[in-house]
C-alpha cells in the first residue's frame, strides 16, 4: 500500500510516499502564499521521481495552518459567542481571558442564556429557547456566519447544546456551528475557548481543505484525502475541515510520530532540535504523552489533548557567549546561513561551536579554527547540560530509554546522557514530520450515555460502535485496538446510566486487500 | 475615623499570587476570583483595605467564602454578586449592617471572595483572616481554637435559594450541617460564616494576613522582572527556610471523602542530591519527612514552588520531573498554642506526631 505525508509548515513544504513500511522518496519545497501551488510542486516533484508505478492509495496532509492563524492574528471569522448557564457564571462571559489584539478580531456578539445543567445532571434553570430563538435572528441579521455555543456541564449533559443548534439551524440554516461538547471537557471557559477558537476558524478550514483538495487533483491524484490530528491519527478532510482546532498540535505530533516509525522504536524520548528552539516529548506505544493541563494556544487558554512537549532556547542558530556567559535563548534563526562565522558572517552561533569541536561538517571550518578550547568546551559543556537537564525532565520515571534526535540541529545532541540507554539518530530525520503525517491512523470515537445495560455490555456496545465508525472512516477492520475507555455513572438519569467513551484506532485500510472502502 | 489605604489593581495581581504561595498546595487557585477583579476594577470599582485595630469594638464584620467541590467552580464560575448577596441577606437576617468583610482563609482563591463582594457593597475589607493560610475543614480557623460561636450561617447559590444555619451544636455539626445545603444547591454556595464583633477580630483573627499575601506576591514578582531567584526572595522577606530542592520522582493522589489525599516524592538536586524528601498531603501538605525522619509538619505552611519561576504548585498539579523547592514559612502563632494544635496540628490530620516547629 502506497501513502504520502505532506507536511505543510510556515516555511517549507515536506512531502514522502512511503510503500508499505519503506520511504521511497522524499522532497522539501518552499511553502506558497497560496499552499495550493507548494504542494502541487511537492507532490510534482515526489512522482516525477517515483514515475507510474501504480496508485496512491491515501494522501495525508499535516498543517500548522490553523496554529500559525491564531498566533499571527490572520484570516480569523468573527464569531457569536452563545453561553447558556445564567444565572451561573454571569460575570466572566465569553472572551473574558482572551488577549485584547485577538478578542478583538474574533468578538461579533456575545449572547448568554438562562439554561445549562448541575454536576449530576439536574437543569440549572430551565433553558431559555425562546431568547435562543431571538439569539439566533440576531446573529442573522449582524451578519456573523460562525457561532460557539457552550453549555455549562456540557460534557456530562450536552442537551442545551444540541437544542441550540437546532433552534439555530431553523432558524439560520447556513450558519456553521460549533458545540463545546465536541471538543472539550469539564472546564467551561478552557472548553468555551476552544470552541471559540474552532469557530474562528472553520471558514479558514474550509479554504484550506479545499486548496489541499484542489493540488490533489491537479496533481492527478485519486486517492483519499485525510488531515491528520494532534493525536496522530487521521481525519477524512471533508469530517476534519469542522474541527480545526483538532489539527493545533499535529505538527509536533507527526514529527514525534515519524521519528519513531524511522527508528522502529515505541518507547523514547524525542528530541527535535531547530534553529531557534529544542521540543523535547516522550512516545508511550508509539504515541506522544499528552498534555494534563492547560495549554495556551496564542495567548488564550484551552483544554486540548496537546503532546507534552518542553521547549528549550536551544538551536542550531543559538548566540553563544556575553556576560555572563551563555548559548540561547536569542538566536540567528533561518538567517543562520549568512550570519553564522562558518557561512561567512560575524555572529558566533552553536553550529559555530559544533564545527570547531568537529561534531559536524558545514560551511567553512577555517572560520572558527581561532576560536580558544575553552569557549568551545565551555559553550558544548552548557548546550549538553540544557539538554541533559530537557530530556530528565520529559522522563515519567528513573528507567534508562532511547534517545531519538531529528532535527537540523541534532547534532548538539551529546552521544552519552545520563538515564537515556542510547542516542538513535535516523535516515530521513529532516522529513520526519511527513513521514508521520504518512503513517497516521484512522480513529473511531464514540462518547455518549447507554441506559439499561450492565457496565460491561455498555462498554461492549460503545466499542463496536467505534469500530464501525472506524472503519467507515478508512481503517481497516484487521487492525482495530482500542486506545481510551472511560465510563462515568451518572447517578441522576433512571435506569443504570453510563457515560461511555471510547475510542479506536486502525491503519489506514489497502483498497486492494478487502472489502473495506478506502 | 478609620485610614483606609486604597488596594490597587497591581496589588490584586500581586494577592493572587500570594495567596497561592500561601494556600499550601490547597484552596484552589485564585484565578477565576482574579478575573472578576480585573473585570470589576475595569469597570471602575475600587477596594480598601481597613487595618483591623481601626475596629470599633462593637463594629460587625462579614466572614466570606466560597465553599464546594472545585470541579464545580470550574463550571458554575465565582461571581461577585452571589459572594455580595450572602453578605446583604445575612445583613437581612441580623437587621444589622456590616463595617467590613474579611476572609475566612488567605491561601488560595478565598483571599479573594471579600474583594469581590466588597466592590459591590462599598465597603472595605479587613487586613487579616482566620487561618492564614488555607486548610480544609470549618474548625481549622483562630475563631475555632478561640471557641467563639459557630452560627449563624449563610448559604446562598446563583439562583433565588438560601439557607441559614441558624444554631449549630459545635464547629463539627457546622460543617455538616453547611455541607449539606452546599451539596443540595450544586455542590458551589458562596456562604457568610459567622457574624464577627471589631473586638473578636482585634482579639482571635490572624491579623495583617492580606497584606503579607500582596507583599508576598510583590516579592516573588520583583525577583521575576530583576532576574533575580524568586525562591531566595522569598526566604528572605519571610524569614523562611529552604527545607529542599530537588524533582519530582514519584506522585500518588487518591480522592478520598471529600478530600484529594496523597504522597509525593522528591528526590534531591544541587546541595540535596543523593536525599530524599517526602511530602503527604490532604488538599493541603501537612508533613515532610527528609530521609525518613519528620523533617517538616502543619500548621507549619509547607510550600512547595516551581525553583526556576517561583510559582507555587498546587497538590493537583504535581506532576514528575517538575523541579521544585520546599520552603516552610512561619505559621501564625495561635495555631502554635497547645489549643492551636489540637485543631491543625499533625493529630488533627491522623499523623501521629509530636508537633516540632522547624523554626523552634
Amino acid at each position: 500500500m502506497r501513502r504520502v505525508g505532506i507536511d505543510v509548515g510556515g516555511t517549507n513544504t515536506d512531502a514522502v510516499l512511503l510503500d508499505g513500511d519503506t520511504v521511497v522518496h522524499a522532497v522539501k519545497t518552499p511553502t506558497t502564499a497560496d499552499v495550493t501551488s507548494g504542494i502541487t510542486t511537492a507532490l510534482r516533484d515526489l512522482l516525477a521521481v517515483v514515475g507510474p508505478t501504480g496508485p496512491i492509495h491515501a494522501v495525508m496532509i499535516g498543517t500548522t495552518h490553523f496554529t500559525n492563524a491564531v498566533v499571527q492574528r490572520r484570516d480569523l471569522t468573527r464569531v457569536a459567542a452563545v453561553r447558556i448557564g445564567l444565572p451561573a457564571s454571569a460575570s466572566l462571559p465569553p472572551f473574558v481571558d482572551w488577549p485584547e489584539d485577538l478578542a478583538a478580531l474574533v468578538r461579533g456578539e456575545v449572547i448568554m442564556l438562562e439554561g445549562g445543567h448541575e454536576y449530576d445532571g439536574r437543569p440549572i434553570v430551565p433553558f431559555d429557547e425562546t431568547g435562543m430563538r431571538a439569539a439566533a435572528r440576531r446573529i442573522r441579521a449582524a451578519g456573523i456566519t460562525s457561532v460557539a455555543i457552550a453549555s455549562v456541564f456540557s460534557p456530562l449533559n450536552a442537551e442545551c447544546e444540541t437544542r441550540a443548534a437546532a433552534i439555530l439551524r431553523d432558524e439560520y440554516p447556513d450558519a456553521a456551528v460549533t458545540l463545546s461538547h465536541e471538543l472539550g471537557r469539564i472546564g467551561l471557559l478552557e472548553r468555551e475557548n476552544a470552541t471559540l477558537l474552532n469557530a474562528a476558524l472553520v471558514g479558514l478550514a474550509r479554504r484550506t481543505t479545499s486548496a489541499f483538495t484542489e493540488a490533489l487533483g491537479a496533481s492527478g491524484l485519486a486517492a483519499p484525502l485525510y488531515l491528520t490530528q494532534n493525536d496522530g491519527t487521521v481525519m477524512l478532510a471533508a469530517t476534519a475541515e469542522a474541527f480545526p482546532v483538532y489539527g493545533f498540535a499535529s505538527g509536533p505530533t507527526n514529527s514525534m510520530r515519524g521519528a519513531a516509525f524511522l527508528s522502529g522504536l515505541s518507547d523514547a524520548i524525542v528530541i527535535d532540535v531547530g534553529g531557534t528552539t529544542t521540543d523535547i516529548g516522550s512516545l508511550r506505544r508509539g504515541f506522544p504523552r499528552e498534555a494534563n493541563n492547560v495549554v495556551e494556544v496564542g495567548g488564550v487558554r484551552t483544554l486540548f489533548r496537546m503532546p507534552d512537549l518542553l521547549s528549550l532556547g536551544l538551536g542550531g542558530g543559538s548566540l553563544v557567549g556575553g556576560d555572563p556567559f551563555r548559548v540561547g535563548p536569542r538566536s540567528v534563526g533561518y538567517r543562520l546561513v549568512d550570519e553564522s562565522r562558518v557561512f561567512g558572517g560575524a555572529t558566533l552561533t552553536a553550529t559555530d561551536v559544533a564545527v570547531a569541536a568537529g561534531l559536524i561538517d558545514l560551511g567553512d571550518r577555517r572560520r572558527v579554527a581561532d576560536l580558544p578550547a575553552d569557549l568551545v568546551k565551555t559553550a558544548l559543556a552548557w548546550m549538553h547540560a540544557t539538554i541533559e537537564e530537557g530530556v530528565d525532565r520529559m522522563k515519567t520515571d528513573a528507567q534508562e530509554e532511547p534517545l531519538i534526535a531529528v532535527g537540523g540541529g541534532c547534532f548538539l545532541v551529546p552521544e552519552r546522557l545520563p538515564g537515556v540507554s542510547e542516542v538513535v539518530h535516523v535516515r530521513h530525520q529532516a522529513v520526519a514530520n511527513a513521514v508521520g503525517a504518512a503513517i497516521a491512523q484512522v480513529s473511531g470515537e464514540v462518547d455518549q450515555i447507554f441506559q439499561n445495560l450492565t457496565r460491561e455490555a455498555a462498554i461492549a456496545e460503545a466499542r463496536r460502535i467505534a469500530e464501525q465508525r472506524a472503519v467507515s472512516g478508512g481503517a481497516d477492520g484487521a487492525t482495530l485496538q482500542v486506545v481510551e475507555v472511560e465510563d462515568l455513572p451518572l447517578a441522576y438519569l433512571p435506569g443504570n446510566s453510563l457515560r461511555v467513551r471510547v475510542r479506536i484506532v486502525g491503519d489506514i485500510a489497502d483498497p486492494r486487500s478487502g472489502p473495506n472502502q478506502s | 475615623m478609620a485610614s483606609l489605604q486604597p488596594v490597587s489593581a497591581e496589588e490584586i495581581e500581586s494577592l493572587a499570587i500570594g495567596a497561592w504561595i500561601l494556600g499550601t498546595g490547597g484552596g484552589g487557585s485564585p484565578y477565576l476570583a482574579l478575573l472578576n477583579m480585573r473585570a470589576l476594577y475595569g469597570q471602575g470599582a475600587r477596594v480598601s483595605l481597613m487595618d483591623p485595630m481601626d475596629l470599633a469594638d462593637d463594629d460587625l464584620v462579614a466572614v466570606v467564602s466560597n465553599m464546594g467541590a472545585p470541579l464545580v467552580g470550574q463550571e458554575r464560575l465565582t461571581d461577585p454578586r452571589t459572594i455580595a448577596r450572602a453578605v446583604t441577606m445575612m445583613e437581612e437576617y441580623l437587621g444589622r449592617r456590616f463595617r467590613a468583610i474579611m476572609s475566612l482563609e488567605i491561601g488560595g482563591g478565598n483571599a479573594i471572595q471579600p474583594f469581590m463582594a466588597a466592590a459591590l457593597l462599598d465597603r472595605p475589607v479587613v487586613d487579616a483572616d482566620c487561618m492564614g493560610r488555607a486548610f480544609p475543614e470549618a474548625q481549622m480557623t483562630s475563631f475555632a481554637i478561640h471557641d467563639l460561636r459557630t452560627y449563624p450561617l449563610m448559604l446562598v447559590d446563583v439562583r433565588d435559594n438560601a439557607v441559614i444555619v441558624a444554631q449549630a451544636a459545635s464547629w463539627k455539626w457546622m460543617e455538616r450541617l453547611s455541607r449539606t445545603a452546599c451539596v443540595a444547591v450544586g455542590s458551589i454556595a458562596a456562604t457568610c460564616k459567622a457574624p464577627r464583633t471589631g473586638r473578636e477580630v482585634k482579639e482571635c483573627a490572624i491579623l495583617y494576613s492580606t497584606s503579607k499575601a500582596i507583599r508576598l506576591g510583590q516579592t516573588v514578582q520583583a525577583a521575576r522582572r530583576t532576574h533575580r531567584d524568586p525562591i531566595e526572595a522569598i526566604i528572605e522577606a519571610e524569614h523562611g527556610l529552604l527545607l529542599f530542592s530537588g524533582k519530582i520522582a514519584d506522585v500518588a493522589r487518591r480522592a478520598t471523602e471529600g478530600f484529594l489525599r496523597g504522597t509525593a516524592r522528591v528526590d534531591g538536586l544541587g546541595d540535596c542530591r543523593g536525599q530524599r524528601f517526602e511530602l503527604a498531603f490532604q488538599n493541603e501538605f501537612a508533613v515532610g519527612w527528609l530521609d525518613g525522619a519528620p523533617r517538616i509538619m502543619t500548621p507549619d505552611l509547607i510550600c512547595v514552588m516551581d525553583t526556576v519561576s517561583g510559582e507555587a504548585i498546587g497538590t493537583e498539579t504535581l506532576r514528575y520531573g517538575q523541579r521544585v523547592s520546599v520552603v516552610a514559612l512561619p505559621a501564625p502563632p495561635v495555631l502554635l498554642t497547645a489549643k492551636g494544635l489540637e485543631h491543625v496540628g499533625p493529630r488533627a490530620f491522623g499523623y501521629d506526631l509530636e508537633f516540632k516547629s522547624v523554626f523552634a
